[in-house]
């Protein structure tokens, strides 16, 4: 894993180089904001809570993490950059996890930046603090899923428009699982066991109990398999069509 | 420990399998020792990047091995990896950071740091000239300048071995004198072993200490570059200008001469004195005609304005080999 803070490093360094990063939190905080407030009622709802912020919260980011991800691998290729960087004494698997873990905390300082909604609910009424800090947890936590799911994607190929369209695709059946039509479904034909295996892959499902101030070791585990798993099969593809 | 820094043993990558499958490299084995500065020859497709790609370790061979100062690539990459400093073809580098930056990365994912890191970036880009431009994003840069940073992070960490994929491809004349000055410094100290692919083959002649041609993936020569020279059939021809008394046909006389193969005709000009014939005249293989020349110039009184013996000629010799691999 040697050298493996140095991509860190330098790929955290690349996000404020270039627009793209400021660009990218103005439009999270822009449409976190319409999304709480005028699409999901937060006034209406006379409830001073987060609750409709982070309802939406799962498909805003089954858009805009894809976008995030989309560039890390496929641009490497296109530009030629990966056999420079296959061929410094890094272990592949340590350029993996640093290039991804510093999209991650990326992600996270744009999801840090909404606390204005924090300190409106807060300022309006007494919410319950310690399931908002769970729910912000559980975005965290997704939004790492999502972010490994398309670095995976990019990796896969030098195309960065179809590693997008990949990785939001994969992003909206994690979350189609949990849904009741879709297991519906499932269930007049296929085996229990099957649906049972469909239904737990559920982003939405995890999200929502983690949310409800819950975190359940469970839902730690599935999350950080998932990301594990990722970045070894985002490793092995990179290996893959050199 | 062997005294080779880089020792290739029937090194062989296919690419695809079945029968669309391209034998880019196969079983190209050679050995290098230090201070040699070897050209790696070869026309577009001939398998110079692919083997190169082996030796640092981007592509894993189909079979034979690859060994860098006694690590084999396979089993110990990142041994080999930390030992090289490699140039890929056209020298990719992150369009958006700086210089500064990039070789600051760079010296860090190669475990420097602190002062060490600092003095390393610092004679990297004293020797790559790249003071003017360090604060400048990589892609704002002229293609010169990209390629002395590309350079610049190959030398960083003093490798003892350093591989570069046409470092002077797509450069000016001045660019390209540039590179070459460079790559002579570099080899001056005889501890390093110096890999570099061409097909520009005055280059060979500038800075190699050894060639190696490949076609269709296979070694086909290996040889100092005045030996290969002198395989071409221009060893040993001389070229002469004269201005002969008009009317004389001079070609006939040369070709006249014991060990002379032809006579080629370079042209003419005219000057006050008469007309000036240039022609090359090519000795059959492993003859010396220059002293009959001489003799026979002066039995005549052909006024001489040039004489002069060629070593041969490294593009002959390049076709040559080069046509007759893509035969089989
Ligand atoms: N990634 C690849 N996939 C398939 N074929 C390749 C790949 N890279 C190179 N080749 C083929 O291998 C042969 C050798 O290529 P290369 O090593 O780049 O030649 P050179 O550098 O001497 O011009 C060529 O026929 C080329 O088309
Ligand atoms: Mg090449």
């Amino acid at each position: 894993m040697q050298g493996w803070t140095a991509v860190l490093r330098r790929e955290l360094a690349g996000y404020f180089v270039t627009p793209v990063a400021y660009v990218f939190i103005i439009i999270f905080l822009i449409l976190s904001g319409v999304f709480t407030f005028e699409i999901g009622g937060f006034f209406e709802a006379r409830q001073a809570d987060l609750r409709s912020f982070f309802t939406f919260q799962p498909w805003l980011f089954m858009c805009l993490i894809p976008a995030i991800a989309m560039r890390l691998w496929a641009e490497e290729r296109r530009s030629g950059t990966l056999e420079l960087l296959s061929t410094l004494p890094i272990t592949r698997l340590g350029a993996v996890v640093g290039k991804y873990l510093a999209a991650w905390i990326f992600t996270t300082l744009a999801i840090v930046l909404t606390f204005p909604l924090w300190i409106t609910v807060n300022y309006l009424g007494h919410p319950d603090n310690g399931a908002i800090l769970t729910g912000y947890v559980g975005s965290v936590l997704m939004a790492g899923s999502f972010l490994a799911i398309g670095a995976c994607a990019s990796a896969a190929t030098r195309s960065q428009v179809v590693a997008f369209i990949l990785a939001v695709v994969v992003c909206f059946g994690f979350l189609l699982a949990g849904l009741s039509p879709v297991l519906d479904f499932f269930q007049g034909w296929a085996p229990q066991g099957v649906v049972d295996t469909i239904a737990s892959f559920s982003f939405l499902t995890r999200f929502d109990s983690i949310g409800k101030g819950v975190i359940d070791a469970r839902d730690l585990i599935f999350f950080g398999s998932l990301i594990v798993t990722c970045l070894v099969l985002n490793a092995a593809l990179l290996e893959r069509g050199k | 420990m062997t005294n080779r820094l880089i020792e290739l043993d029937r090194l062989t990558k296919r690419f695809g399998s079945g029968s669309g499958s391209i034998l880019a490299v196969d079983g190209v084995s050679f050995s290098i020792a230090p201070g040699e500065v070897l050209g790696f020859l070869g026309p577009n497709g001939a398998g110079k990047s692919t083997t190169m790609k082996m030796i640092t370790g981007y592509l894993a061979p189909t079979s034979g091995s690859a060994k860098v100062c006694g690590f084999d690539v396979g089993e110990s990459p990142l041994d080999v990896k930390a030992r090289i400093g490699y140039l890929p073809e056209g020298a990719p580098a992150y369009a958006d950071m700086t210089p500064e930056s990039f070789l600051d990365f760079c010296a860090r994912a190669r475990g420097m740091s602190g002062s060490a890191k600092r003095g390393a970036i610092d004679k990297a880009i004293s020797r790559t000239s790249l003071q003017g431009v360090l604060r400048q994003p990589i892609d704002t840069l002229s293609k010169g300048f990209k390629r002395r940073v590309g350079l610049a992070q190959a030398i960083l960490h003093e490798p003892p071995v350093l591989i570069m994929d046409e470092p002077t491809d797509g450069l000016d004349p001045n660019q390209k004198f540039e590179v070459r000055r460079l790559i002579r410094e570099l080899a001056g100290q005889g501890e390093r072993a110096i890999v570099l692919s061409t097909h520009i083959l005055e280059e060979v002649e500038a800075v190699c200490t050894r060639a190696i041609v490949i076609a269709k993936g296979k070694v086909v020569a290996d040889a100092t570059p005045i030996e290969l020279a002198a395989r071409s059939r221009y060893h040993n021809a001389v070229t002469v200008s004269l201005v002969p008394p008009a009317g004389t046909a001079i070609f006939e006389e040369f070709q006249k001469l014991a060990g002379v193969a032809s006579v080629e005709d370079l042209g003419r000009a005219t000057t006050s004195e008469g007309v000036r014939v240039t022609c090359t005249v090519i000795p059959s293989r492993g003859k010396d005609i220059a002293p009959a020349i001489t003799q026979l110039v002066r039995s005549k009184n052909w006024r001489v304005d040039q004489m002069r013996t060629e070593g041969g000629r490294l593009d002959d010799v390049f076709r040559e080999l080069t046509s007759t691999g893509a035969k089989n």
